[in-house]
């Protein structure tokens, strides 16, 4: 713990009430964050994180209630200089501008005039490096913002941040597309700027990363500040019962595992792509989980798209249920039996203004009707069941999935994937961006699909989705290097993803 | 361009920067990515080039003062266009209505200004008004444009094809469908005057161009521009007034189009009823062979004149090399396809 309540804190809000029409979306909340610290903010999908955010950055005034930023009132919503110099924050969806430099996008609208009033870009771009030197962000001002990765990207916004005076950030799920070398890069950052005197409110679904990178830890939970505690008091499974507002169950029961005598459902033989991976051979049992365990960059995502058709390997066979599907055709994968969670539900998941309906039966247009045409009643009447086996929160399916959360999304996505009846299942993130309960809920989904003899394939660096794996191989730079059964711990899996040798 | 053109210049002049990016790999590829930036600025350049010496080659006449004059001033009045499209296209709107403005501005002036007995015109008002009347109307679309895109929230492609019929019905009905003659002194001086030796509107012309490149590359209005169409949400993030911005583009635009159509009005000292019909097609293929994104946020205004050059400049080789006239049109159309495809492979990137 830092110096506590010697002074006021950073930023102060109390009694926050706010609707939006008939919905609360916060009652009476308030939050303390003390100067200097990593403050966590955790609750599930819909808890008032998001709204508590765009109060306390000024962008939504509050109903009732106030917020003060070292023991000073807020200044008036529309005077955007003033929330600026005070508080920041880095939103999961980018404020950069792609088609601009770096140095631009810093100074945007605060460009330095030359002579006669024109710009100088000389100026702007060494202030620019000189403000990324300053925060020791290794960027060339010089790049176009759209080049930069994720990671990169948030440093460029937090530096921004910075450079309007502003010592208190807020990070809205940071490390959501992260890879693990990355969030580590990330953590050692916030460190680093917490050292020299920044303020951060950390938003995350990981409770990990909370113990890891946090001193205190705050509760939300429908619309209301449950709890408000220092980390090392308290213990996981409060934290989790804080947040779902029952006690938390333990680790799923143990599953039986594969029969001894079940069929290859996926047979991977001597796969290789360049540049992504080489000389890939593993098998999947009806009923099996297997996790294909790795960093982002490791090729774990690749084997799996290629699996599925989405890309197509130079070297070697993929065998789906006994048949060769035409390699690089998702069509054939999926009428070999194989069913899909793809990386990222908002760019391959998900068509967000089609209902449930049609989402959920993109695949499979040929079993909700005749000779092309949809049968609409079949179609509603195969999502409702998906609806309720999911437990889809929704007042119907036709309702578009962009009026989903997160967690509901991936469930609509999972839905489909489960439309054909899949001999195989391919995962890959399954649960990125997604609360507790629905992870949760998801997880066991998958659990009760191989029970019914499904083989399914995890690709993920998700340590919750690894654990109720039978077999996990690891991936890194483009090799399987590991293979570890069931009952592994944390370290020594992160450790092989990392390509770290423990026992060395 | 400004700001990666000299960007590049400094790659190239400061290896003392030291190691930049995140690794050496990624800091080379960044470099690279500017000066192939700044090239696709550039990358109509050699083309004409090609197609000065392929016009050489064709006819000597080509190359000759008289004849490049002759190309500048007759691209003059749809240059204007294009760079009116330019600024709206950067901001991630469209605007086809400027064709119709071209031809529906300097009409209601002379509707205004011509005597009556000559055609249908009126004689209202003294030859003197005919300037300020057709760029007030102009003001006048760009502000109704304004009203329906920005105030309304409704998208630019279908209230600017609907503002197009309408203007372009208003011109047929004033006129009758024929051809406003004898317009006022003032009307003609733009089109027709010579300044150093070289007529006005090509002075003009350029002269806006340049404006057009040092606002868009070295201001702070300019570069909002860029900041609304890369992200319209990080603009206001950053504070800028972005709806105040739209204002002003879209209202200059249909300024800049009323200012076109009395370029050519003086020049041809008439206004026709079907003046500036079909131009739109011609302005938005200058405009993305220029380099200017049909998403926004992306082209600079020296593209988007060497996009209008190029095709001029075949237009008129193709006239020079005895194409017959009846086939000029067909010609054009291929040829405008056929750059857009060379374009879009030079660029590296799908013109979405």
């Amino acid at each position: 713990m830092r110096e506590m309540a010697a002074t006021a804190p950073v930023a102060e809000a109390t009694g926050i009430t706010k609707r939006f029409g008939s919905t609360v979306a916060l009652h009476e909340a308030s939050i303390r964050i003390e100067a200097g610290q990593t403050h966590a903010l955790v609750g599930r999908n819909g808890a008032g994180k998001s709204t508590l955010v765009s109060v306390l950055t000024g962008l939504q005034p509050p109903d009732e209630g106030a917020v003060r930023f070292g023991g000073e009132p807020a200044p008036r919503p529309a005077d955007r200089d003033a929330w600026r110099q005070r508080v920041a924050c880095v939103y999961q969806k980018s404020t950069i501008i792609p088609e601009l430099t770096v140095a631009e996008n810093l100074f945007l609208n605060r460009h330095d005039r030359g002579r006669g009033g024109l710009i100088s870009w000389k100026t702007v771009r060494d202030r620019a490096r000189e403000l990324l030197d300053t925060w020791s962000v290794d960027v060339d001002v010089r790049t176009l913002a759209k080049e930069l990765d994720v990671e990169r990207r948030q440093f460029v916004e937090i530096a921004r941040a910075l450079s309007f005076g502003a010592r208190f950030i807020v990070l809205d799920e940071p490390t959501a597309q992260l890879d693990a070398a990355a969030i580590n890069r990330l953590f050692a950052r916030i460190n680093d700027l917490q050292q020299q005197g920044v303020t951060f409110l950390f938003i995350s679904h990981h409770l990990q990363e909370v113990y890891e990178i946090c001193d205190t830890v705050t509760v939300f939970r429908d619309a209301r500040h449950i709890l408000t505690a220092t980390v090392d008091e308290l213990p996981r499974a409060e934290l989790v019962a804080a947040m779902t507002g029952e006690a938390a169950a333990g680790a799923g029961a143990a599953r039986r595992g594969p029969s001894t005598d079940a069929a290859d459902v996926l047979k991977v033989d001597g796969a290789s792509l360049p540049g992504a991976y080489e000389d890939v051979s593993f098998r999947i049992r009806a009923g099996e989980i297997v996790g294909l365990a790795g960093a982002a960059s490791s090729g774990r995502i690749e084997i799996a798209e290629t699996v599925v058709g989405l890309r197509t390997a130079a070297r070697g066979t993929v065998e789906i249920a006994g048949s060769r599907p035409k390699p690089g055709s998702v069509p054939a994968a999926l009428e070999a039996g194989a069913g899909f969670v793809p990386q990222d539900r908002h760019h391959q998941g998900l068509v967000p203004e089609m209902s449930i309906a049609d989402n959920a039966t993109l695949t499979i247009p040929e079993r909700i009707g005749r000779a092309g045409f949809i049968d609409g009643e079949l179609r509603d009447g195969f999502a409702r069941s998906a609806i309720g086996k999911l437990a889809i929160k929704t007042p119907g399916p036709e309702l578009p999935v962009s009026g989903l959360s997160g967690g509901n999304q991936q469930k609509v996505v999972m839905a489909r994937a489960l439309a054909n009846d899949p001999a195989l299942l391919v995962l890959i993130n399954p649960t990125a961006g997604v609360d507790v309960r629905s992870k949760e809920f998801l997880l066991g989904k998958v659990e009760e699909i191989a029970e019914s003899g499904t083989g399914v394939l995890i690709a993920s660096d998700e340590l919750d989705d690894l654990r109720l794996c039978d077999r996990v191989l690891v991936v890194f730079q483009g090799r399987v290097v590991a293979e570890t059964a069931r009952g592994w711990h944390d370290h020594q899996l992160v450790a092989a993803m990392e390509g770290v040798d423990l026992d060395a | 361009m400004p700001e990666t053109t000299t960007a590049a210049a400094v790659t190239g002049d400061s290896p003392a920067d030291g190691p930049v990016g995140k690794g050496p790999s990624t800091g080379r590829a960044g470099g690279r990515r500017i000066a192939f930036a700044r090239l696709r600025d550039l990358a109509l350049v050699p083309a004409i080039i090609v197609i000065a010496v392929v016009g050489q080659v064709v006819n000597p006449v080509f190359l000759q003062a008289d004849n490049l004059i002759n190309i500048l001033q007759t691209m003059s009045e749809i240059a204007v266009l294009v760079l009116a499209q330019t600024l709206v296209l950067i901001v991630k709107k469209m605007d086809l209505s400027l064709e119709s403005t071209v031809g529906l501005a300097p009409g209601v002036a002379a509707w205004l200004t011509v005597p009556v007995g000559a055609g249908h015109g009126l004689g209202l008002l003294p030859g003197g008004w005919s300037v300020p009347v057709t760029l007030a109307v102009g003001v006048l679309i760009g502000v109704l444009n304004a009203l329906f895109i920005i105030r309304f929230g409704l998208h630019g492609f279908i209230v600017t094809l609907g503002m197009l019929i309408v203007l372009r019905g208003i011109l047929t009905g004033i006129s009758g469908g024929q051809t406003f003659f004898r317009l006022p002194e003032s009307m003609l001086y733009l089109g027709t005057t010579q300044w150093f030796g070289v007529p006005a509107s090509v002075w003009l012309c350029l002269v806006l161009f340049a404006i057009g490149i040092v606002v868009l590359g070295f201001t702070g209005f300019g570069r909002s521009l860029y900041a609304i169409g890369g992200n319209v949400d990080a603009a206001k993030a950053a504070g800028i007034r972005t709806d105040r911005v739209l204002w002003i583009v879209i209202v200059t635009a249909s300024l800049l189009a009323a200012l076109g159509g009395l370029l050519l009005s003086g020049r041809l000292a008439s206004v026709a009823s079907a003046q500036g019909n079909g131009y739109i097609f011609t302005v938005f293929a200058a405009a993305v062979i220029g380099g200017i994104s049909l998403n926004g946020g992306k082209g600079t205004m020296f593209g988007a004149f060497t996009g209008i050059l190029l095709l001029f400049m075949i237009q008129n080789v193709l006239t020079l090399g005895g194409v017959p006239a009846q086939w000029i049109g067909a010609l054009n159309g291929t040829i405008i396809l056929i750059a857009l495809a060379l374009s879009r492979v030079t660029g590296g990137k799908a013109q979405e």
